[in-house]
């Protein structure tokens, strides 16, 4: 019988083949406006004509309601961090220094946070609900790409009360 | 009217950061052999086999299901490969169960596994993309701001986590085939330990293991074994998108549903008094009271009254991973299927030191992806 097996003796040799793989990465109609945006410093997102929910970057459908999310709206620049981490893991592949801030940036104007930068505070002065904007790169390096926004940094105001942002963590 | 089911074999490897004595095939078998054995059963009794890890480009090696199927056994036999990321194992499980439920097969191996050892984990779950900055650090880096919002919501004290992360690794030392053993873990070891992700601690995470779990499912006509079997009396699995507007990542949607459905089934309205014990996917200590709120063992911003309480402990009234649970064994794929295999164990009466007195009836759940699959099951000593 073929699946009557034995197991065979001996030890196992272990080799490490380093592979690599490029891919072209095709975004679709939704996407690509948030990364033209992007493109153009600012964030471009989408609002669901069913829930009014704005979602940014939009993936050109509401997940909520199934339907065609076709009404562009541009965002601030300017957010609240409504969670964090502070990594200080290495891993291979990382491209930022550690220890760094990982917030959830929720725009002004958006129903979706997303994850960015934070700099310009120290690590343990971070708190949830802190305001703070996108820095840019210089205009002649902006890219179809989240890289044209270098980091988040805090700007002057009061934080924002904890009721304003609680349904989004 | 689905046929009854029920665990009549399990086996696990012993989970090591790194086993260089066997393959992948080396690993998988030795979980099936082992409940193999215990069901008294070879493998030409087996009808289909059922088997599940997560991405594989943790390994790097794709679609495994194709090479391992001789080794498993399967030659000329049904074979299904599962994917839901870390609740794999649990799924995996569900899908062998149902192929019995469904009384297409008698007797189905299920088997899960993860060789951590020759694969970054870290480094698959991080890969850049042009419409996301390039911050996630693996799973603690997703995990430990809702963990953050956890604690603002529920005005959980800091010390919770340290407990749990304290109370798995304890209950690890009675199981022999736990990866961790740390005889002389404490709160201020765990405290003392480097910080990853801010607010999660080295030693309030999972390890990285080398291992595989395996169980025989089989149909009431077809039962066999050293111990008796264990009977399921409840079987779920749900999903939910990553994101969306409104997503509760704290108390997932998903998971509140997966478990409706399960307690239904198998009649459950109060959780803590009805299971002896539960086996519930904790990969990072925090995880427990958040899960405990989401399972309905308590009300919502209660779990973490729960856990610093004891009731979770070995000795309270509703054991939590006394098995040392994904804190002190972490084979990804495999996580969520051990949950499933030792609660199996548990009504069986076959966990040995780390067995739960009289335990009858038990909850085993698995998560994974960004907690946006849910399986679980229930299994007990009596009949459905």
């Amino acid at each position: 019988m073929s699946d009557e097996t034995t197991d065979a003796p001996g030890p196992v040799t272990m080799l490490a083949t380093p592979i690599g793989l490029d891919f072209d990465f095709t975004p679709g109609i939704a996407q690509s406006k948030f990364l033209r945006g992007l493109e153009q410093g600012k964030f471009l997102g989408q609002r669901c004509p069913v829930c009014g929910k704005v979602y940014v970057p939009s993936r050109g459908s509401c997940p909520t309601d199934g339907v065609p999310t076709t009404e562009d709206v541009e965002l601030s620049n300017v957010g609240t961090v409504t969670t964090y981490c502070v990594v200080n893991v290495p891993f291979a592949g990382q491209s930022i220094e550690i220890p760094y801030i990982c917030a959830q940036i929720l725009l002004d104007g958006a129903n979706l946070s997303f994850m960015g930068l934070l700099q310009e505070i120290p690590t343990d002065q971070i708190r949830m609900g802190m305001r703070v904007e996108a820095v840019w790169v210089e205009p002649d390096q902006l890219t179809p790409s989240l890289a044209s926004v270098r980091y988040f940094r805090p700007v002057d105001e009061p934080d924002a009360d904890y009721e304003t942002y609680k349904e989004y963590l | 009217m689905a046929e009854r089911c029920a665990v009549i074999g399990v086996g696990q490897t012993h989970h090591k950061a790194k086993r260089e004595d066997v393959s992948i095939a080396g690993l998988v078998r030795e979980a099936a052999k082992a409940a193999l054995a215990d069901a008294d059963l070879t493998w030409s009794d087996i009808d289909a086999v059922v088997i599940g890890k997560a991405p594989d480009m943790f390994e790097g090696n794709m679609m495994p299901e194709i090479y391992l199927a001789p080794a498993l056994g399967a030659v000329g036999k049904p074979m299904f490969r599962v994917h839901t990321a870390g609740s794999v194992g649990g799924s995996t499980a569900l899908v062998a169960a149902h192929l019995v439920k469904s009384g297409i097969h008698k007797r189905v191996l299920t088997v899960a596994y993860e060789k951590q050892s020759d694969s970054d984990a870290m480094w698959a779950l991080s890969v850049p993309q042009p419409f996301a900055a390039p911050l996630l650090a693996g799973a603690g880096g997703y995990f430990a701001p809702h963990i953050r919002a956890y604690m603002r919501r529920s005005g959980a004290p800091e010390h919770i986590g340290r407990m749990v992360a304290v109370k798995d690794r304890q209950n690890a030392m009675r199981n022999p085939y736990a990866h961790l053993h740390l005889a002389d873990i404490d709160m201020k070891m765990v405290e003392e330990s480097m910080m990853l992700w801010d607010p999660l601690r080295y030693l309030e995470a999972c390890p990285s293991s080398d291992g595989a779990a395996a169980m025989v499912l089989a149909a009431e006509d077809a039962l066999s074994g050293q111990y008796p079997p264990a009977w399921i009396h409840g079987t779920a699995m749900r999903s939910e998108p990553t994101m969306f507007a409104g997503r509760d990542q704290v108390n997932p949607q998903a998971g509140r549903d997966c478990s409706a459905d399960v307690y239904a089934q198998a009649g459950i309205t109060n959780p803590r008094e009805q299971f002896d014990c539960a086996e519930v996917y904790v990969p990072f200590s925090w995880y427990e009271p958040m899960w405990l709120e989401n399972l309905g063992f308590c009300d919502l911003g209660d779990g973490w009254k729960l856990t610093e309480s004891g009731a979770t402990a070995f000795d309270g009234d509703i054991p939590w991973n006394a098995s040392g649970g994904v804190l002190s064994s972490n084979p990804i794929g495999a996580s969520g299927m051990l949950r499933f295999l030792e609660v199996a164990m548990q009504v069986r009466g076959q966990a040995g030191e780390h067995q739960v007195d009289g335990a009858k009836l038990a909850l085993g759940q698995a998560y994974g992806g960004g907690s946006q699959f849910f399986s679980m099951w229930v299994v007990g000593s009596a009949k459905p």
